[in-house]
């Protein structure tokens, strides 16, 4: 037993240092620590740079552009990058329809699909949740009705992520009403410029615009586009929520964000000392960091399984509902962090190219929003109430 | 990284979770429990006699040079039995301790015989007013020539009641709560000047208060300096009982799940209900948690003392702490009244896993030291 990377993990990690060191562009890195507003063209560059580097899409096989890194390196990647700045992944292309792609595509969409992927030619968004279909997705009601060698779809998909961004989406849509919940649903790929697509933004409570509905009105869609076999498309789903859910403990993400805290922490004062030598204040800070290392000590054990060909299954459940709760408790001290200035709504702030003076300090703007956004954590890629079902049904075979 | 166990780890875990499973039923424990010695000597014995006595100890004296792993996996097995020997007492702080600090002629005096089972020694480090804070030390050591005598008193020293020796860490010179002039001794509890009073403990032990007017002591290692030894391993009896908990923990959640599998209400196993499935699903949150502690301490305790060792043991502590309360208040709660019972097994793992927090600091104390040894910058 040893919990030591080894020798050539240690070599790995500082060669994607190195990389992010010479890299990352400075502009962006400063906008993802001081939670700055995040353009598409940002996002874009930062890929270009991955892709130059065959990093883009670390999970996919080597064939397609992928890496032959195993799930150690991969953890090491992820980590260091939340460490740098480097901007999260905009996973719905490469890590969420490029796997089902890869799993149950045929020969045509691969060679099609995933080179736009990894070029950034496509930006791809999921239509999965609607109005009435959450949690539980099984009952969506978009349907998709087959006239000739096209499926006319009709209905709404909502909480689609940076959709204002995106070409294509990928739906889960009905193709059999008649057939029980789960069997009749198809896995489409659809293109967002086909006529009868309309997106409409959602404003969160924080004020962003990071969400959006999008409604379909008769809107063609190619036979061709169907991914695995009419009226399967669960099989997709079910796969591709696996792989969602091993990424969601979020540990580098929650390092980035502890040690932002630590620096917030130290430049806010209280008492006519720095907040985080405040009693009650850094004992919060060290009970979030206690219970985050034995968070990724979870992971990591997970992940060594893994190596050894184990799959990641209900564990990552756990690994969910525990790995938001520690980020939710961050954002919750980092609003605290700053006092009464957790109050004043500035919008304009968050802008990166502000030139006015910041009311408080550069980070400050940011910090109650991101903690009203970071709810947001126990909610999407199932529910925490959803992974505990999971676990009790899958785990605990209650 | 690699979190898998050599054969000989596998062979040892076997081995601890067989002798276990095979002497400590329930109603053996109570017997043990209710006895004179408050656990069993036959059990001690098969312990020696299988060599997990002397498992930690370097092989130059006898030992297998056993590390933090391989201490880990008796003491889960031991925690799965809610065992009742002082084997984290005697064996890992009180050996450890001459181990670190012993003269030749102590390790070849005392050594051989702890590693054997043939000496069960005892450490008292509490007081009174300590309140887990080993740095503060009242009683107090005088040196007349080579002999020193000691004076004071010593707070809940489990194992002390049958204890052949006792480990007392005393003053020998500066303030109350200096980390310099702590020494420790020898003392034999039979000696002039020793009172025990003994006592039933909560979780089913036993053990004293050591009152001592000056009691003869003989000096284990330097006058003054044994404060570094007692903090190292200290150290290793936390990974220890961490890793007694965690046993303890899947007993708990096993037989906690089993119920809600069996237990009948409205027509329908409990565990049907998804307040109780959440509940269930928390605790074994709590229990992989834990668990992931635990390994991270075990394998620091054996490395060479530095800050980041103390700081991942004391996390270590503090969170299994309160993973091992919350365990084991859900627990008691998803039963219901069965476990507010004597004759309930679980109500005694409940015990145990709370009082594991009582011994070498609590929630409250870890997360106190944690806090002022965190990085900040």
């Amino acid at each position: 037993m040893d919990i030591h990377y080894t020798p050539e993990e240690l070599a790995f990690r500082d060669e994607v240092r190195e990389f992010l060191k010479n890299e990352l562009p400075e502009d962006i890195a400063a906008k993802v620590k001081t939670g700055k507003n995040m353009s598409k063209a940002d996002h874009e560059r930062w890929q270009k740079i991955l892709s130059k580097r065959g990093w883009y899409a670390p999970g996919w096989p080597v064939e397609f552009g992928g890496t032959t890194w195993g799930p150690v390196e991969k953890h090491i990647f992820d980590e260091e990058s939340a460490a740098y700045g480097a901007p999260r992944t905009v996973p719905f292309g490469v890590n969420m329809v490029a796997p089902v792609i890869i799993k149950f595509g045929t020969e045509e969409q691969k060679q099609h699909y995933l080179p736009r992927i990894l070029s950034g030619e496509d930006w791809w968004c999921q239509g999965y949740s609607e109005p009435g279909a959450g949690s539980d997705l099984a009952s969506l009601k978009t349907r998709a009705v087959r006239e000739g060698d096209h499926y006319i779809v009709n209905g709404q998909k909502t909480w689609t992520t940076l959709g204002q961004h995106a070409n294509w989406i990928f739906c889960l849509v009905r193709t059999d009403p008649e057939a029980q919940q789960q069997r009749g649903i198809s896995f489409l790929l659809i293109d967002m410029a086909t006529p009868g697509i309309t997106v409409r933004p959602i404003i969160t409570l924080d004020g962003d615009h990071e969400v959006n509905e999008v409604f379909f009105d008769d809107v063609k869609v190619p036979v061709e586009n169907l991914v695995g076999e009419e009226n399967k498309g669960w099989t997709c789903a079910k796969y591709l929520l696996t792989h969602e859910r091993t990424g969601l403990a979020g540990i580098g993400a929650s390092k980035a964000a502890l040690t932002h805290l630590k620096k917030v922490a130290t430049q806010q004062h209280k008492n006519g000392k720095p907040l985080i030598d405040d009693a009650v204040f850094r004992a919060q800070v060290a009970q979030v960091e206690i219970e985050l290392m034995a968070a990724e000590m979870s992971t990591l054990r997970i992940i060594a399984a893994a190596k050894e060909g184990g799959v990641p299954g209900a564990e990552s459940s756990i690994l969910k509902v525990k790995g938001t709760e520690i980020r939710q408790a961050i954002t919750n001290l980092l609003r605290k962090a700053i006092g009464p200035y957790a109050l004043p709504f500035l919008p304009e702030e968050l802008e990166y190219d502000f030139d006015g003076d910041m009311l408080n300090s550069e980070s400050s703007p940011a910090l109650a929003g991101d903690y009203f956004n970071m709810r947001k954590l126990s909610i999407f890629g199932g529910s925490n109430e959803i992974q505990k079902n999971i676990v009790s049904k899958m785990i605990l075979e209650l | 990284m690699d979190f898998k166990l050599t054969e000989e780890q596998q062979m040892l875990q076997e081995t601890a979770a067989r002798l276990v499973r095979d002497a400590y039923t329930f109603d053996k424990r109570e017997k043990f429990s209710a006895s004179e010695t408050g656990f069993s000597p036959e059990f001690w014995q098969q312990m020696g006699e299988l060599g997990l006595t002397a498992i930690p100890f370097p092989e130059e004296l006898g030992g297998f040079g056993g590390t933090g792993v391989e201490n880990m996996l008796i003491m889960q097995e031991l925690g799965r039995g809610i065992t009742l020997e002082p084997y984290m007492e005697s064996v890992i702080l009180a050996g450890g301790l001459i181990t670190q600090l012993g003269s030749d002629s102590q390790k070849d005096e005392l050594l051989g015989a702890i590693a054997s089972g043939e000496l069960q020694a005892a450490v008292a480090l509490d007081e009174p007013s300590s309140h887990y804070l080993l740095n503060d030390v009242q009683t107090t050591a005088k040196q007349d020539g080579s002999d020193w005598t000691l004076s004071g008193r010593k707070a809940v020293v489990i194992g002390g009641h049958t204890a052949g020796k006792i480990l007392v860490s005393a003053r020998t010179a500066g303030d109350v709560r200096d980390e310099k002039g702590i020494s420790l001794f020898i003392v034999d509890p039979k000696g002039a000047g020793v009172t025990r009073r003994e006592y039933a403990t909560v979780d089913g032990r036993k053990g004293c208060e050591l009152f001592l007017d000056n009691a003869p002591g003989e000096l284990l290692g330097q006058a003054g300096e044994a404060f570094p030894a007692i903090t190292y391993q200290a150290g290793r009896a936390i990974a220890a009982l961490c890793a007694e908990a965690i046993g303890a923990m899947e007993v708990a959640c096993d037989v906690t799940l089993d119920y809600l599998k069996q237990r009948k209400q409205f027509g329908v196993p409990i565990g049907k209900f998804q307040a109780l499935q959440h509940r269930m699903v928390d605790m074994r949150t709590e229990l992989e948690q834990a668990t992931s502690m635990t390994i991270l301490a075990a394998c620091v305790a054996s490395e060479e003392d530095s800050v980041e060792r103390t700081r991942t043991l004391t996390a270590a502590k503090f969170l299994v702490n309160r993973s091992a309360r919350k365990v084991a208040e859900e627990a008691i709660q998803l039963h219901g009244g069965i476990a507010m019972t004597w004759e309930y097994s679980l109500a005694h793992y409940a015990k145990r896993l709370v009082m594991i927090s009582h011994q070498l600091g609590d929630d409250d104390h870890h997360l106190e030291a944690y806090a002022k040894l965190m990085s900040v910058a």
